[in-house]
């Protein structure tokens, strides 16, 4: 084949062009496949590729919006805001970062929680956010899954909590940080003496401090497609025993093969499993 | 000291003090005018050693806690207890040495002792991944405190690890799902639990054996959310930023004493654990001794409750744009009821 390569002048003339076509926000491009998607079909399917049913980030609010019925969720603990305990400083102050992060995601912290009706079912409902601080942990997010579980052992709901958390324990509050993990879990072992149902939905990422406490600790785990599920991060591991991690590793379907997922769940799915799991335990 | 012991850097001095009284030593056999010079060599070294040891930074309270000749479990096993009885095995994976599980005496009482175990020799320490458990090994720690509490015996564990392990197998076989169960289940163990960070507590590998009714750390172990090399690469992108980090972290014993993280501080003896294993093991036998006896009266249900609240209340936050009484935890004066004496310690 032969071709008429354009001088490099004439190519800096066509990159210089300003730029035509479909306004801003009308396409995605699928993270997963990489092929471009009409932004408006993905809203319909929940956050989901119609390509490749790849499962993208949705906020903490979104999910809310796509589980409950409309108009019946009622949060608890709003004004529950972090601080800065260890007056954490790297690059920057873990306050100034508080305040950006909060001004960028329009959360006060990485976890919401609340009551409403999932198909008609009374729940108890956690859910973290993965944009915030990596979805980390910290006073704050330890403090209101404690508290919506203690609600839901006293007015005997079950328990649904959606995990999202690249981060696990948040460094920048230390081992208040760690023992948040401890206290959740307690929550939790109090939950399960009392006989409550908790539903642990695991979606992408849930990692580290999160994956080892309340996350992994569900009667019923269920977890999106193709999420980073696990405890160590795949650098860490990769940096340690310095070989090629195996395909798929630390995948929904890597978990679900080795035993730790009850059952994979599509985003459109959930809401409906979740009711029909509610509906078995009899609650 | 012998020669070839490991010697940190901040800790020169002391190695240097101690040759040349050593020198003197032989010297002053045959001439005696040095042995004044020796008694005051002495009691310089002993001005030395607490005028570096009261001033280690966070970095080298970490070089400390990670000193090679650190009295490690299987130490404390022999120094602090009359008798080990070891129990291997999970049932149904294998047996993790990083983890070390058996039946001991201490005074009249019997004991479920779980500890860490890092390894002495090279060949040890591969054995037992340094000290960096496998979920078998937590799986094992969990069907043995079960075990204690079916029994009526209080369990002790001894938590010295960087970490639980990263690898495939760990992570194929549920290292996440295994350390939040040993969590919940100690949360609610019916049988008192008594746990000591000895030297290293790494995260959610050192938690997975950490919930207890009384939680120490020795005077120059750290406990942290994350290593300080770990929390360097991630915030600062570089490793070389690890002392930044342990200061950050707040893991020494005097940080976590203030954060209410721990109930209290064993003191170490002068210079570190390492100059004196017998000391050190003493002052921990005397502190299991006194929080055993606290806690073997106490009821059940009372225990369990204490045990609770202790981690409820842990956590700083603010609602409403105020501190609320029960999370202002990080300034409150921690009053420990069982601070071990100095002198009883020395005895």
């Amino acid at each position: 084949m032969t071709h008429n390569l354009p001088d490099a002048n004439s190519w800096k003339n066509v990159m210089n062009r300003p730029k035509r076509g479909v306004p801003e926000g009308l396409w995605m491009r699928c993270p997963g496949c990489e092929a471009t998607i009409f932004r408006k079909e993905a809203e319909k399917r929940l956050g989901v590729c119609p390509e490749c049913d790849y499962h993208w980030y949705v906020s903490a609010r979104k999910r809310i919006q796509q589980l409950f019925d409309e108009g019946t969720f009622e949060e608890w603990d709003a004004d529950l805001e972090p601080t800065d305990p260890l007056e954490f400083v790297d690059k920057a102050p873990y306050s100034q970062k508080l305040k950006d992060e909060q001004k960028r995601t329009g959360l006060k912290d990485a976890a919401l929680s609340g009551t409403g009706m999932i198909r008609a079912r009374r729940v108890a409902f956690s859910v973290t956010d993965s944009a915030f601080i990596m979805g980390s942990m910290g006073s704050v997010v330890g403090e209101k899954l404690t508290r919506c579980i203690e609600r839901a052992t006293q007015q005997h709901l079950p328990l649904i909590i959606v995990s999202g958390s690249g981060g696990g324990a948040r460094m920048h509050e230390g081992m208040l940080s760690l023992m948040q993990m401890a206290k959740v879990s307690a929550a939790l072992a109090r939950f399960d003496t009392a006989g409550g149902l908790f539903i642990s939905v695991l979606t992408n990422p849930t990692m580290g401090g999160v994956a080892a406490s309340f996350a992994s600790l569900g009667d019923v785990i269920f977890a999106e497609p193709k999420a980073l599920i696990g405890f160590a991060g795949p650098r860490t591991i990769k940096a340690t025993i310095r070989i090629e991690l195996p395909k798929g590793f630390q995948t929904s379907e890597f978990l679900l093969e080795h035993g730790f997922v009850d059952r994979i769940v599509h985003r459109c799915d959930l809401q409906s499993e979740i009711a029909c799991t509610i509906d078995y335990c009899g609650k | 000291m012998a020669e070839n012991t490991h010697c940190l850097s901040f800790e020169r001095p002391i190695y240097e003090l101690e040759a040349r009284i050593q020198k003197l030593e032989i010297l002053s056999a045959q001439k005696p005018e040095a042995r004044n010079e020796v008694r005051q060599l002495r009691r310089e070294l002993t001005d030395l050693k607490k005028r570096i040891y009261s001033q280690l930074n966070p970095w080298e309270t970490v070089e400390v806690a990670r000193h090679p000749e650190r009295p490690m479990t299987t130490d404390y096993l022999e120094l602090v207890f009359d008798e080990f009885v070891e129990l291997h095995g999970d049932k149904t994976f294998g047996d993790d040495r990083a983890i070390r599980t058996g039946w001991a005496k201490l005074d009249t009482y019997k004991v479920m002792v779980i500890g860490h175990q890092k390894g002495r020799t090279l060949k040890e320490r591969n054995s037992c991944f340094f000290g960096c458990a496998h979920p078998e090994g937590y799986r094992k720690a969990m069907a043995k405190m079960k075990m204690a509490a079916k029994f009526h015996m209080p369990v002790i564990c001894l938590i010295d690890t960087p970490g639980a392990y990263p690898g495939i197998g760990a992570e194929e076989r549920g290292q996440a799902q295994v350390i939040a169960s040993s969590m919940f289940e100690m949360s609610r163990l019916p049988t008192p639990i008594i746990c000591v960070v000895i030297s290293e507590g790494g995260s959610g590998g050192a938690l997975g054996i950490g919930v207890g009714d009384r939680v120490a750390m020795l005077e120059h172990a750290y406990y942290s959310v994350i290593s300080p090399e770990g929390c360097a690469g991630i915030l600062w992108k570089s490793h070389t930023y690890k002392e930044q980090a342990a200061k950050a972290l707040k893991m020494t014993s005097k940080d976590l004493l203030r954060l209410a993280v721990v109930d209290d501080v064993i003191r170490e003896p002068l210079g570190g654990a390492h100059r004196d294993h017998h000391l050190m093991a003493n002052r921990l036998k005397i502190f299991f001794r006194n929080s055993l006896r606290e806690l073997i009266e106490q009821p059940i249900d009372q225990l369990l409750e204490a045990r609770y609240q202790k981690f409820r209340n842990m956590g700083v936050f603010l609602e409403g744009g105020v501190q609320p009484l029960e999370s202002a935890n990080g300034e409150a004066s921690v009053q420990s009821s069982h601070r071990i004496p100095a002198d009883a310690a020395l005895s």
